[in-house]
């Protein structure tokens, strides 16, 4: 009886699944961050932008292959490293092959030794990995694998175009380092800590601390050692709702030189700063919004408004991934063996939205591309957050690190 | 002889010391210790009061502080900061009451523990409400123009005119909750409630309503508590879940069902965790002056991880330890009458 049961279940899963990969007409990207919890706004407006992306890059235009469209699968991590295991299994279990995660290196980490690992023993449904946020510098250098791509640039990239910013600024003479207890903190630590020492020894970094990520509820105290400490700058890699903790509360309790920072720009960030933040928030980021790169941006950028008004483009880097992706699959002509369509990817050359040239480098699968200095102004055509304020390009490092050293290893199928 | 404090504990980075040189610091970090306790205490007052009174654990309590703040962000922007905290807490504590007459008391028939299960699912359902009406994002929710200056300055360090408001508020109320529970008749009825909630009604007292009413003015205080942090602490979806368990410590360090018990363990947990953040304590530190010698090289140490704590990391889980002491050492917490 249970026999029988199963057979049919088996013979009616069968069924299903080969009518439904007779129709594909959809390549499932999952997508795994934190739609829940203390950094649900950062990975739900991510989503939207993923979304948006593969509707109006892509499938408007026909697909890819011969009509099929992306759709972006959303799963809910609750940050947790274990929870995205959790979810990727699911994902994988449902036959997507494209996981895009970029929220926390702690779970982009224990995705890429999960993803490689699984490759390994299933080489008949191997997966990607996109990630497009997650920079701690270990994803492309000792942890690197074939299947991991990165499309933001790494912290140290981004922390050799931010140094070069505070070494040409004559007035920075103590600089404070603090971030969130976790792999990507510390590498933005230990990255300024090394580029400082090389490039401007005379440079007294006055203090260098780590706080428990998500779960401070007042940031006064790190504000009082910060002041007290006489820095005159001030560095940074929180975001989420710890950025605008220790922002808002270092700006009230009387810092009033400039914030360096990874991340404070949207997802609230830039509303909740307002006017306070003018003339004190810096930012070191790929995807030139102020001013506007070309017409195609800003139109692209009215049209995701238009659809969700309460969004933020905050990640440029997204349309750069659904469009570099699509890319490949067509190059290698099928989006169900990744093998292909990663050595597609490997050594591609794109000509972003945003504007620039991307290369996503060979040799350990770091994108290459322009990295800029930023401000939070009111001086903007496109604000974050509806606030009038937003992020305007201030320095641009064109296509930096792009010699970068890597101690990457890869292993190729 | 060694000297009392070792010389290295207060150091700063660059190893001058802090304790001599930075007085004026100590006075700063009191007073961020104290509008972070006050903040704690107006929560754990209410949830002390209902703990005490009905015997339920509320879960839900800190959603009530969030629904504090969003409901007060969203008042500020039509009628302005003042009157969202006159009218925010009013509304929040009419919900309060009304989870109690038409969810609690309903559930409550069938024992302690659905109550657990149903304010736990409050707590979930009004985190999801939240998000549904106002988005993930964090609101700007600003602090209002008349105080946004500084009161006054120590050594460098500015204590912003809010953070005396927000002091003077919980103080304020503080006084208020001591005089009506005991120097009233209310007070004294529901004084009496608590101990003897049988011989109150048989008195003619209507208890049912007293549990009510105690339910509102708590969940109300956890939104005033909302209204005022929201602006500096920020109004965001995680706002409840961040302070969530740290309330229920406060209580039981303080002693269930008492409010002085709740003011001190709030202010005991506010400067512990202000001071540990604020002075870079090492363990290294600690352990070399208590006579033990650091294994090198310290990288293959199986206590690695021990000798290079320092006081910011553990901070937050400093109230967690004391708790734990508290309930070997004086299970019924330090003003609680009863045992636990």
């Amino acid at each position: 009886m249970r026999t029988k049961t199963m057979l049919g279940l088996t013979t009616a899963l069968t069924l299903a699944v080969s009518a439904f990969a007779a129709g594909a007409d959809s390549i499932k990207i999952a997508f795994i961050d934190p739609l829940s919890g203390p950094f649900a706004g950062t990975g739900t407006n991510g989503l939207h932008q993923y979304q948006f992306a593969a509707e109006e890059l892509v499938n408007k235009k026909g697909g890819v292959l011969d009509g099929d469209m992306f759709e972006i699968v959303a799963f809910d991590n609750k940050i947790s490293p274990k929870e995205s295991l959790i979810q990727l299994q699911v994902a994988i279990d449902q036959g997507i092959r494209y996981i895009a995660q970029g929220n926390s290196s702690g779970v982009a980490n224990a995705l890429t030794e999960a993803i490689n690992k699984h490759n390994r023993r299933n080489p008949d449904d191997r997966v990607l990995f996109l990630n497009y946020s997650a920079v701690d510098p270990a994803l492309t250098n000792d942890k690197c694998n074939f299947w991991h791509f990165r499309f933001d640039a790494n912290a140290d990239i981004k922390m050799d175009a931010l140094t070069d910013s505070i070494v040409s600024n004559d007035e920075i003479e103590k600089v404070y380092i603090i971030g969130q207890d976790y792999s990507f903190g510390k590498a933005v630590a230990s990255a300024a800590v090394k580029y400082l020492g090389e490039k401007a020894p005379q440079i007294e970094i006055v203090g260098n601390e780590l706080h428990p990520i998500g779960k401070v509820k007042d940031f006064t105290p790190y504000s009082r050692k910060i002041v007290a400490s006489g820095a005159d700058a001030v560095i940074t890699g929180n975001w989420g709702a710890d950025m605008v903790g220790l922002g808002k509360s270092v700006l009230e309790n009387g810092f009033t030189g400039p914030i360096y920072t990874y991340y404070a720009a949207a997802d609230g960030i830039t509303a909740a700063f307002g006017d306070a933040g003018v003339g004190s928030l810096r930012l070191v980021a790929e995807g030139q919004l102020n001013p506007p790169p070309n017409d195609r941006a800003s139109e692209y950028i009215q049209a995701f408004k238009a659809k969700y008004p309460d969004g933020n483009m905050s990640q440029a880097r997204i349309t750069n991934v659904i469009e570099m992706l699509a890319k490949a699959i067509n190059e290698a002509g099928t989006a169900d063996d990744v093998v292909p369509v990663a050595y597609a990817l490997a050594g591609m050359e794109h000509e972003s939205l945003w504007g620039g040239n991307l290369m996503m480098r060979e040799s350990d699968h770091q994108l290459i591309q322009n990295v800029h200095i930023m401000e939070h102004t009111s001086d903007v055509v496109h604000d974050h957050d509806n606030s009038g304020f937003g992020v305007k390009v201030v320095k641009t490092v064109e296509m930096a690190a792009a010699d970068s050293p890597t101690t990457c290893k890869m292993r190729r199928p | 002889m060694k000297p009392l404090i070792p010389e290295t504990w207060i150091t700063s980075p660059q190893g001058v010391l802090w304790i001599t040189a930075d007085m004026d610091l100590i006075l700063v970090n009191l007073i961020d210790g104290l509008v972070t306790g006050l903040l704690l205490f107006m929560l754990s007052a209410g949830l002390t009061l209902i703990f005490s009174m009905m015997g339920v654990l509320n879960f839900a309590h800190a959603s009530f502080y969030m629904l504090g703040a969003y409901f007060a962000f969203q008042i500020s922007l039509y009628l302005g900061f003042w009157m969202g905290l006159l009218i925010a807490p009013l509304v929040v504590g009419v919900l309060g009451a009304g989870v109690e007459r038409y969810g609690l008391r309903r559930v409550h028939q069938y024992g302690h523990v659905p109550e657990l299960i149903f304010t736990f699912g409050l707590a979930l359902l009004i985190e999801e409400l939240v998000q549904f009406i106002w988005g993930k994002n964090q609101m700007p929710y600003a602090t209002p123009e008349v105080l946004q200056f500084t009161a006054f300055s120590i050594a460098g360090n500015s204590i912003p005119a809010y953070k005396i408001f927000m002091i003077f508020i919980s103080i304020a109320i503080f006084i208020g909750l001591l005089y009506v529970l005991t120097r009233t008749r209310v007070g004294m009825i529901i004084q009496a409630a608590l101990t003897y909630p049988k011989t109150v009604e048989a008195l003619g007292h209507n208890v049912p309503l007293i549990f009510m009413g105690v339910f509102g003015v708590g969940t109300a205080l956890a939104g005033v508590a909302g209204v005022i942090a929201g602006p500096v602490l920020g109004t965001f979806p995680g706002m409840a879940f961040v302070l969530g368990s740290i309330v229920f410590v406060t209580i039981v360090i303080g002693g269930l069902g008492s409010l002085w018990g709740a003011l001190v363990a709030s202010l005991l947990i506010g400067w512990i965790t202000t001071f540990s953040k604020a002075y870079n304590l090492r363990m290294e530190d600690l352990l070399t002056w208590l006579g033990f010698t650091k294994p090198e090289p310290i990288w293959d140490s199986a206590w690695r991880d021990l000798w290079s704590i320092t006081s910011p990391q553990i901070a937050d889980i400093l109230p967690y330890i004391l708790m734990v002491l508290i309930l070997i050492f004086r299970p019924y917490g330090l003003f609680g009458k009863r045992d636990a």
